[in-house]
């Protein structure tokens, strides 16, 4: 246990405290207040670690947990991780303060609220931070379980449930399918450490590299919103919009592209995971900047911006594992510089779509909607909100002077040299890059432009009665805010960023060239292609977003039946139905039916054991002899059992079970045994009275009235029941594998100073049980007095009720 | 001894097995009652029958047949007691509330 992880256990071990804070604090103090101390200790504590890690360290610590399988919670400082944490402390610490004043202390549950969110601060840092990849996929579906408990937080709206389920679905699915992807990893590699997957060669020769990487991808996939399984994010969009800021633009939804960033030196240098990585993302990026144009909810706007944009860090990540395809070179390091765009937007995106998600919130909070079509004219009213609308929606857009413009730029050097390439047939698909990355970029432009000018200009269409809508109060703007200045510092001050996060990420993505990476991020290139596309796009962009309402009709062509939602939709309804009619055909309610699927599995499987593990045995050599009356006493009870099988009247079926009881007591008297004897004497006597006193409140037997088949198949069953039953017997009999241990109790004067061995064994050897024994039949009693006593009144007033 | 009481014991099951997938609940009772004494034959049959005397030991015998089964089987006897018992009122109790003792219209409704 080291200071490490503690790190990641802090915000679970704190979780614990959070419902007692908020029973014994909440009326004097916002919980949040108290939350907010776990990620700022947390950040300042991750920030002295930037300048070892950036001078090319990296710190690892070990904690056994499942040593005997060679699985160990294993964390791993390197540049990436300590880059993604630093996001996680950063933003949670924003997205607390900024919920203390979003959510209500005297409406909200906040202690759910703040202990979801702790368990999602501590599973994302986990997953960052494991080496391990059992470890990780462990922190991974915490995460998915976290967001599933946050984004169902209104859990009395419909709409929150359905999203909550669709992502529980969908991420989970991909988990799954991650998780056998890292099971035929570790088999290829025979190694479960993340480290050591990078350090070994060779391992693309095997059949099963292929199969593995897709299903890790899909994992990447389905966490990071990509096409097609990008419809869970809008859905998520019902969680409060903290959780959305933090968990479904900043951080949770970038663990896909964490894992692949980090799985590239592993992958990268293959053609799959090239055009499967950056081509799913160019699609992604495409369909999210075109559907969010047509968006009228701001949120559901910024959710598919946030789809699009992780499109374009995915895509990012593909085009620079071509790096690794060449080695070492300037070839590779033209490739590299997309990793570096990729790890750099990244950061932009996390600090510009966050304080987004924050203005959206606090203008949901003080106007009361979030439709576009209601919204307006705000700009007089909340100034300050409107700056940081056009901060975030003008980096968005990738303009300058704003950070987004910096990593714009250089995704376009990075589609451009992509295109120019030969490797993988690059150069007959090549030239769509620049293509797909230029209209996506009109479309991302457009929509910025909605967002910004939609909400803030015009004239308000809207009347709020209760109150007159004004700016925020300042804690809520605070977080935001800072977000902001980062925005603008970015871009004034990129190197710095560069320096001590960017390069030492970049390298732990590219760990084959790391030390001659380096890079200098200027805003002026002078008059390149680049600078033409961005131009382009501002232009075109402008031209499109006045015309809007001549061509935002079109959308209405696409058909709904044709969305991914509809087949989503579709499947999961039949799914219910076909699983609701099989379940309806087995659980038949029928008690008989159940006991006949026990009777039938006990038959197959003890019967299938004993044919397939030949435990068939047959060996009377030791039986002791058998005497008359035992023979007579064994021929009477088989006479008794067959006459409660006919018996049509009921009280000479009680009669032939009582004789039947008798009759065992007499065996015991034969084997020895008289301390059973004479208790099943009793037993017998008391169950046989018991039975009369029922049945005379019970009504007559009556013929089985039964269909010959149902007859048929209850004979079947018990009689394979019984042979089952009788082989089983008789191989035990037959098969002795160990001497009894009954010699050391007939020491028993001596250990218990009693003479009766069996009476000593029950109190003096075996008491607990014999006293749990007394406890079951105590409950026994009781629940025999109740049943008889508690009138029936209870029941009628349920019935009445129905 | 040993093969005989096998052999009964299958029987035993066999009748039980099938009382119980009975639609009288009667029946049922009846089926479990039966299969508990072919548990505990089989269980005092598995220690070995007659292997010496009973394990009493002011008796001195030189061996004594094994004690560990029979302290079991004390146990279970007792324990079968109270859950026939428990049934047996159980039973009652749902022909009075429900009015029928046969499982097929003990089923649930269609909406539980």
């Amino acid at each position: 246990m080291s200071w490490l992880h503690l790190l990641i256990l802090a915000p679970f071990i704190f979780a614990i405290f959070v419902p007692f804070l908020y029973k014994k604090m909440n009326q004097r103090i916002h919980t949040g207040w108290f939350v907010l101390l776990i990620p700022l200790i947390l950040f300042f504590y991750l920030f002295t670690f930037i300048p070892e890690i950036s001078s090319g360290n990296t710190r690892t610590a070990t904690l056994p947990w499942l040593p005997a399988y060679d699985i160990n919670f294993t964390i791993y400082v390197d540049g990436l991780s300590l880059l993604f944490a630093l996001i996680i402390a950063g933003i949670g610490a924003l997205v607390v303060l900024y919920s203390i004043y979003y959510m209500s202390k005297h409406r909200e549950a906040l202690h759910n609220f703040y202990v979801y969110l702790l368990m999602f601060m501590g599973a994302m840092l986990g997953l960052v931070f494991s080496d391990n990849i059992f470890v990780l996929y462990v922190f991974w579906e915490l995460t998915s379980v976290s967001s599933f408990l946050l984004i169902a937080y209104w859990y009395q709206r419909e709409k929150s449930r359905y999203g909550a389920q669709k992502s529980m679905l969908i991420t989970i699915f991909g988990g799954l399918s991650m998780l056998a992807g890292f099971i035929m990893l570790s088999m290829i590699a025979d190694t479960y450490s993340i480290r050591t997957l990078i350090s070994s060669e060779t391992l693309n020769t095997n059949t099963l590299f292929i199969p593995a990487m897709i299903l890790i991808l899909i994992g990447a996939f389905t966490k990071s919103a990509q096409f097609p399984f990008s419809i869970w994010l809008p859905d998520a969009m019902e969680a409060p919009t903290p959780i959305s800021a933090y968990l479904h633009s900043a951080t949770m939804v970038k663990a896909g592209i964490y894992l692949v960033a980090r799985l590239t030196p592993v992958f990268g240098g293959e053609a799959v995971w090239f055009w499967l990585v950056s081509g799913i993302g160019l699609i992604t990026l495409l369909y999210g900047s075109i559907n969010a144009v047509r968006q009228t909810d701001l949120k559901a706007l910024l959710a598919y911006s946030t789809i699009s944009q992780l499109g374009l860090i995915m895509s990012l990540l593909g085009m620079g594992s071509g790096a690794l395809y060449f080695g070492y070179g300037d070839e590779s390091f033209v490739y590299a510089v997309a990793i570096f765009a990729a790890i750099f937007h990244l950061l932009n995106h996390a600090t510009f779509k966050g304080s987004l998600f924050m203005v959206v919130g606090i203008i949901d909070h003080e106007t009361g909607t979030r439709d576009i079509r209601k919204l307006g004219g705000l700009m007089h009213l909340m100034p300050i909100s409107f700056t940081l609308t056009v901060i975030g929606g003008f980096a968005m857009a990738g303009l300058p002077p704003f950070n987004g413009f910096l990593s714009k730029e250089m995704f376009f050097t990075a589609v451009l040299n992509t295109a120019e390439k030969s490797i993988f047939n690059l150069d007959t698909l090549g030239f769509l890059f620049p293509i797909i990355a230029w209209v996506a970029s009109v479309f991302t432009f457009i929509y910025s432009m909605i967002l910004v000018f939609k909400t803030f200009r015009r004239k308000p269409t809207f009347v709020r009665v209760d109150k007159q809508v004004h700016e925020a109060p300042i804690g809520m703007l605070l977080s935001p805010m800072i977000l902001g200045t980062l925005v603008v510092a970015l871009f004034f001050f990129p190197n710095v960023a560069s320096k001590y996060l960017l390069t030492p990420a970049w390298e732990s993505v590219l760990p084959t060239l790391a030390g001659d990476l380096s890079i200098k991020i200027s805003p002026w290139h002078g008059f390149n292609t680049e600078l033409m596309m961005t131009m382009g796009v501002v232009v075109f962009g402008t031209i499109m977003y006045r015309f809007l309402k001549k061509w935002y009709g079109l959308y209405d062509y696409y058909p709904d039946s044709l969305t991914i939602n509809h087949f989503y939709n579709l499947g999961l309804q039949s799914l219910e139905a076909i699983s609701e009619k099989t379940t309806n055909r087995y659980m038949t309610g029928f008690i008989r039916d159940y006991l006949v699927y026990i009777f039938a599995f006990i038959i197959v499987v003890v019967g299938g054991a004993l044919w397939k593990f030949g435990g068939v045995v047959i060996n009377h050599s030791t039986d002791a002899h058998v005497n008359v009356y035992e023979a007579g006493i064994i021929v009477a009870m088989v006479i008794s059992a067959v006459t409660v099988l006919f018996s049509k009247s009921r009280m000479t079926s009680v009669i032939a079970v009582g004789a039947l009881g008798f009759l065992v007591s007499f065996l015991f008297v034969l084997f020895r045994a008289p301390d059973l004897a004479l208790t099943q004497l009793v037993v017998e006597t008391v169950t046989t009275v018991l039975f009369l006193l029922c049945f005379y409140h019970l009504p007559e037997l009556r013929k089985e009235m039964s269909r010959i088949p149902f007859k048929v198949t209850n004979a079947l069953i018990s009689i394979g029941v019984g042979v089952i039953v009788t082989i089983v017997a008789l191989s035990a009999n037959g098969t002795r594998l160990f001497d009894s241990i009954s010699t050391y109790y007939e020491n028993s004067y001596k250990l218990a100073g009693a003479k009766n061995i069996v009476n000593a064994i029950l109190v003096d050897f075996r008491g607990v049980d014999t006293m749990l024994e007394i406890l079951v039949l105590t409950m026994a009693g009781l629940g025999v007095y109740t049943l008889i006593k508690l009138k029936s009144e209870g029941r009628d007033k349920d019935e009445g009720a129905e | 001894m040993e093969t005989l009481m096998c052999l009964l014991v299958g029987v035993l099951f066999s009748i039980g097995t099938y009382l119980i997938l009975t639609k009288s609940l009667l029946r049922i009772i009846l089926g479990t009652s039966i299969i508990g004494h072919g548990v505990n034959l089989l269980i005092i049959t598995m220690g070995g029958l007659k292997k010496g005397g009973p394990p009493l030991l002011g008796l001195k015998n030189l061996t004594y047949t094994d004690s560990l089964p029979q302290a079991l089987l004390l146990t279970a006897i007792v324990i079968n007691f109270a859950t026939t018992a428990l049934f047996l009122v159980l039973s009652y109790r749902a022909y009075i509330v429900l009015g029928t003792d046969d499982t097929e219209q003990l089923r649930g409704k269609e909406d539980e």
